[in-house]
C-alpha cells in the first residue's frame, strides 16, 4: 500500500530514475573491478602456467609456431631427466634438510633471546637489544667476502655449514629476536611473577608458560625463515663449489645456464623447485600473507 | 614478632635472590645469540671496512694497508660509475610504478567480494617463488627467439625487439620482472593499513558529499602516509640490493649494461677475485642502506607523533 502511493507522487518518479541510473552505476563498477582483477590474476599466473605447461611438452612443441598453449602429447620425460642425469633430488634434500635446520635454530634462539630481552631485567638490556636491532639493516651482501674469506680459510666454505650458521646469527636471527620480543612484551607481567611466587625457574616459565602462548608468533617466524632459506641465493651461489653440495636455486640457475640447455628441462626443474612451497603457500595462504607482509613491517 | 620480622627480610632475602638468579639467565638466554651475531654478522662488517683499505685477493694473502687506493680508484672506474646509475635507474623506475600500481590494488581488493581471495593469492603467489625461479621464468617468456612475447608479437606479424639483449631494455626489463614479484607483498601492507583507518571518516565525509576520489585523496592517503613511507623505504633498500634477477635475467649483460651494485660487488670479489676492491664497493652500499635506514627510524618517530 505504502509504496504505491510513493510511486503515485512525481517527485518519486524522479527518485526512481536516479535510483536505477545508481544501480546501473554499481553494476558497471562492478563489473569493472572483476575485469581489471581477472587481467591483474592473469598477468601473474601466467608466467607459472606456462613454466608448468613447458615442463611437460616435448622438445619438438616446445619451440613451435603459434605457441602450443596446452602440451600435446603429456610428456614426463623431462622430469625423468631432471631426476636421472641431474642429482636434482639431491638439490631438493639439500635444500629441504638447510632450510629445516636454518628455521629450527632461529626459533630456538631468537625465542629464547626475544623472551629475554621482553621479560627479564639484567644490566645492559637495552643497548645489547639495539645491537640486535641493527643487524636488521646489515645485509649479507655487506658482510659475504669476509665471511667468505674466513670460511674457505677453515675449509669449511664448500660445507652446507656456512647456509646454516650464516642465516641463524645474522638477517633471519635479528629479525626473529626482534619479533619476539614485541609479541613476548604483551604478556603480563602478573603470569610471570605469580610463576615465580609458585617457585618456578626462568626456563621452566619459558618453557612451560611463555612458548604455549607464542604458537601464532612462532608460526610466523618458521614461514618467513624457512622461505627466506628456501630461496637463499648469493650465499649458496659464493660458497658452494661441488655440484654434490647444491641448493635447488643454484641447480637450477646452473641447469639454465648450462650450453645448449634445453628450457623443457629448465622448466621443469624450476617446477620441480617452486611446488613444494605454492602447495604450502595455498593450504594456508592467509597466514603466510600476514606472516611475510610483517616481515616488512619490521624496524 | 620476631617471628613475622625474619620471615619478612628472609622474604627479601628471596626475592633479591630470584632477581639475581633472574638476571643470569637472561644473560644466558641471550648469550647464544648474541655471541653468535657478533661473530657472524658484526665482525664481517668490521672485516669488510679493514679489507676495503687494502689490496687483499686470492693471491695476495698477506694483503698491504694502501690507505684510500681503492677508493680513490672507485672515482675513476668508469664501471662502478655506470654501476651506480644503472641502480638508480633501478630504483628510479621501481619506486613510482611499485607504490601506484600496489595502492590502486590494494584500494580494490581491500574490501571484502566473493573471489577477492583469490585475487589476493594471485598477486601473492610470485611473492612466494624465489628470484632464481623468478627470473628464468622471464629470461625464457622475454627471448628473442621463441619467447613467449615476441612469439605472440610474431602472430600479429610484428617483429619484437631483442629484449635482454638491448642494452637499453635489460634494467627496464629487471624493474618489470622485479615489481610483479613484489606487488603482493607491499598489496597487503596496503590493505592492513587501509583497514585501520577509521571508518567514521569515510561515513563523515560522505555526509559532506566528497566523492570516492576525494575520500581516497584526503582521507586514506594522509592516514596511511606511514605505511607509504616504509614501503617507499623497503623498496628502495630492496632495490639497492637487486642481484638474483639481474644475474638470472641478463646476468649483467649485454656488455656492463645492468650490472647494479651488488652484482658489480659480486664480480669483483668472486670472478676477479679482488677483495680489497669489492670491499670498497661493499662499504659504498653499506653507507647507503645505513642512511636510509636512519631516515626512516627518524622520519618514523616523527609520524608516531603525528599519529597520536
Amino acid at each position: 500500500m505504502k509504496t504505491e502511493e510513493k510511486n503515485n507522487i512525481p517527485a518519486a518518479d524522479g527518485f526512481n530514475i536516479q535510483n536505477e541510473n545508481a544501480r546501473k552505476r554499481k553494476i558497471f563498477l562492478k563489473a569493472l573491478k572483476y575485469i581489471v582483477c581477472i587481467i591483474v590474476s592473469v598477468i601473474m599466473l601466467f608466467p607459472m602456467y606456462w613454466m608448468l605447461t613447458t615442463s611437460f611438452k616435448t622438445p619438438m612443441n616446445v619451440a613451435k609456431f603459434p605457441p602450443q598453449w596446452w602440451p600435446n602429447p603429456w610428456t614426463l620425460a623431462n622430469y625423468t631427466e631432471i631426476f636421472y642425469k641431474h642429482p636434482f633430488s639431491k638439490y631438493l634434500w639439500n635444500s629441504l634438510y638447510i632450510a629445516a635446520l636454518v628455521t629450527l635454530g632461529v626459533v630456538v634462539f631468537s625465542s629464547l633471546a626475544g623472551y629475554a630481552f621482553a621479560k627479564i631485567k639484567f644490566k645492559g638490556n637495552n643497548v645489547l637489544f639495539m645491537i640486535i636491532l641493527c643487524g636488521m639493516m646489515m645485509p649479507i651482501e655487506v658482510t659475504i667476502i669476509p665471511i667468505y674469506i674466513a670460511l674457505s680459510g677453515m675449509q669449511l666454505a664448500d660445507r652446507h655449514i656456512g647456509l646454516i650458521i650464516c642465516p641463524i646469527f645474522g638477517y633471519c636471527g635479528a629479525f626473529g629476536t626482534f619479533l619476539m620480543r614485541q609479541f613476548f612484551m604483551t604478556v603480563p607481567d602478573e603470569l610471570i611473577q605469580s610463576a615465580k611466587i609458585d617457585g618456578a625457574t626462568q626456563p621452566k616459565i619459558f618453557v612451560h608458560i611463555i612458548l604455549p602462548m607464542a604458537v601464532s608468533s612462532i608460526a610466523t617466524l618458521i614461514i618467513f625463515t624457512f622461505l627466506q632459506s628456501w630461496n637463499d641465493y648469493l650465499l649458496p651461489l659464493v660458497l658452494l663449489s661441488s655440484s654434490d653440495k647444491y641448493t635447488l636455486p643454484i641447480g637450477l640457475s646452473l641447469l639454465s645456464n648450462e650450453d645448449g640447455m634445453k628450457w623443457e628441462l629448465v622448466m621443469a626443474a624450476a617446477t620441480f623447485s617452486t611446488l613444494p612451497i605454492l602447495v604450502v603457500f595455498y593450504l594456508c595462504q592467509n597466514k603466510f600473507m600476514a606472516s611475510l607482509s610483517m616481515s616488512g613491517l619490521k624496524g | 614478632m620476631t617471628g613475622n620480622n625474619g620471615n619478612k627480610t628472609s622474604l627479601l632475602k628471596n626475592h633479591r635472590n630470584i632477581e639475581y638468579l633472574d638476571a643470569k639467565w637472561g644473560y644466558a638466554f641471550i648469550m647464544p645469540m648474541l655471541i653468535g651475531f657478533i661473530i657472524i654478522t658484526i665482525a664481517p662488517v668490521i672485516a669488510t671496512f679493514a679489507f676495503s683499505f687494502t689490496d687483499r685477493s686470492l693471491m695476495k694473502v698477506h694483503a698491504n694497508f694502501t690507505g684510500l687506493q681503492n677508493y680513490k680508484q672507485l672515482i675513476g672506474d668508469k664501471v662502478f660509475r655506470n654501476t651506480m646509475l644503472q641502480t638508480l635507474e633501478f630504483t628510479v623506475l621501481l619506486i613510482p610504478s611499485n607504490l601506484i600500481l600496489t595502492l590502486a590494488l590494494a584500494v580494490l581488493l581491500k574490501e571484502k567480494f566473493k573471489g577477492c581471495g583469490f585475487f589476493r593469492t594471485a598477486v601473492f603467489t610470485p611473492v612466494v617463488t624465489s628470484v632464481v625461479v623468478w627470473g628464468v621464468l622471464w629470461r625464457y617468456i622475454f627471448q628473442t627467439e621463441n619467447g613467449l612475447i615476441n612469439t605472440i608479437l610474431k602472430m600479429f606479424n610484428v617483429q619484437g625487439p631483442q629484449w635482454l639483449m638491448n642494452i637499453r631494455l635489460a634494467i627496464p626489463i629487471a624493474v618489470f620482472v622485479t615489481l610483479i614479484k613484489g606487488l603482493g607483498m607491499n598489496m597487503i601492507i596496503f590493505i592492513g593499513a587501509m583497514l585501520d583507518v577509521p571508518q567514521d571518516y569515510y561515513e563523515a565525509a560522505s555526509l559532506d558529499g566528497a566523492t570516492k576520489w576525494q575520500q581516497f585523496l584526503y582521507i586514506t592517503l594522509p592516514c596511511i602516509t606511514p605505511s607509504i613511507f616504509l614501503v617507499v623505504i623497503m623498496t628502495t633498500i630492496g632495490s639497492l640490493k637487486v642481484f638474483g634477477q639481474v644475474k638470472n635475467l641478463s646476468n649483467g649483460g649485454p656488455g656492463t649494461s645492468s650490472y647494479v651494485m651488488v652484482f658489480y660487488i659480486y664480480q669483483l670479489a668472486f670472478k676477479n677475485y679482488d677483495f680489497g676492491y669489492a670491499s670498497a664497493v661493499s662499504v659504498m652500499l653499506f653507507l647507503m642502506i645505513v642512511l636510509l635506514t636512519i631516515i626512516q627510524w627518524k622520519l618514523r618517530k616523527n609520524w608516531v607523533y603525528y599519529e597520536d
